[in-house]
């Protein structure tokens, strides 16, 4: 049993011109990876290199350092490549990692408090409630 | 293959995608594959204050599974002629949804 590409498998949409590039990977938990992309595949599996997980919440960013990571292509959101200029333009400052996670903990639970509040309004309405973790991106 | 075909005839055009997560992106269509993955260069977000990971981002790849909807400019695109297309296509699927596996 052998498995070969079909005649389509020729993507044009390669990301092959953004391989060794330093990259934002957004997934669909929410999570924003940067780090160098080295290689993809057809379903946009990646391996990105020296990755950092910057977490932001309001105007504040923090980084923690991740190493190597292989990413399953159905979880990639989108990919965008770092303009430097840019970078530096944007006014985010950078906190320690500690404080962020504090923050981000908190920002989390002030939405769970709101969707609470807000599927119970539904379910007062007659609206099924599903607790199903959708998409957090 | 018929999106796929109609997509590539929009290369250079302004589109603006909409992502299933209601984030929404103008850019540039720079390329697109058979996924119906999406280059988009030189990108402007709506709303960018709730996205601020977005700001350095000038240039993306938007993976075809998480779009929403993609918006064109009327001008660009022949509905008469898509809409044949499309007939057609209905008619007799024979070219399309070839499998990327083949098993021997």
């Amino acid at each position: 049993m052998e498995i070969t590409s079909g005649p389509l498998f020729t993507t044009s949409t390669g990301l092959i011109d953004s391989v060794d590039k330093k990259l934002m990977v957004v997934l669909r938990d929410g999570r924003k990876l940067i780090g160098t992309l080295r290689s993809f595949d057809q379903f946009a599996n990646l391996v990105l290199q020296d990755t950092i997980e910057r977490i932001y919440v309001g105007n504040c960013f923090g980084d923690i350092p991740r190493g190597i990571f292989i990413i399953r292509g159905e979880n990639v959101v989108l990919l965008g490549e770092l303009d430097t200029e840019k970078e530096e333009c944007a006014n985010l400052r950078e906190v320690p990692v500690e404080e962020i996670l504090v923050a981000q903990r908190e920002e989390m639970e002030a939405k769970q408090r709101l969707d609470k509040v807000r599927s119970k309004a539904l379910h007062n309405h007659g609206f099924c409630v599903d607790n199903a973790q959708n998409d957090l991106y | 293959m018929l999106f796929y075909s109609f997509f590539k005839t929009l290369v250079n055009e302004q589109v603006t995608v909409e992502l299933k997560n209601d984030l929404v992106i103008t850019g540039t269509l720079k390329s697109v594959d058979q996924f119906l993955n999406i280059k988009l260069d030189d990108i402007q977000v709506i709303d960018e204050d709730r996205y601020p990971h977005m700001i350095s981002v000038k240039n993306c790849f938007i993976r075809g599974s998480v779009v929403r909807y993609v918006q064109l400019p009327q001008q660009a695109v022949d509905t008469a002629l898509l809409q044949d297309a499309a007939r057609r296509e209905a008619a007799q699927p024979s070219s399309a949804q070839q499998a990327n596996v083949r098993v021997k």
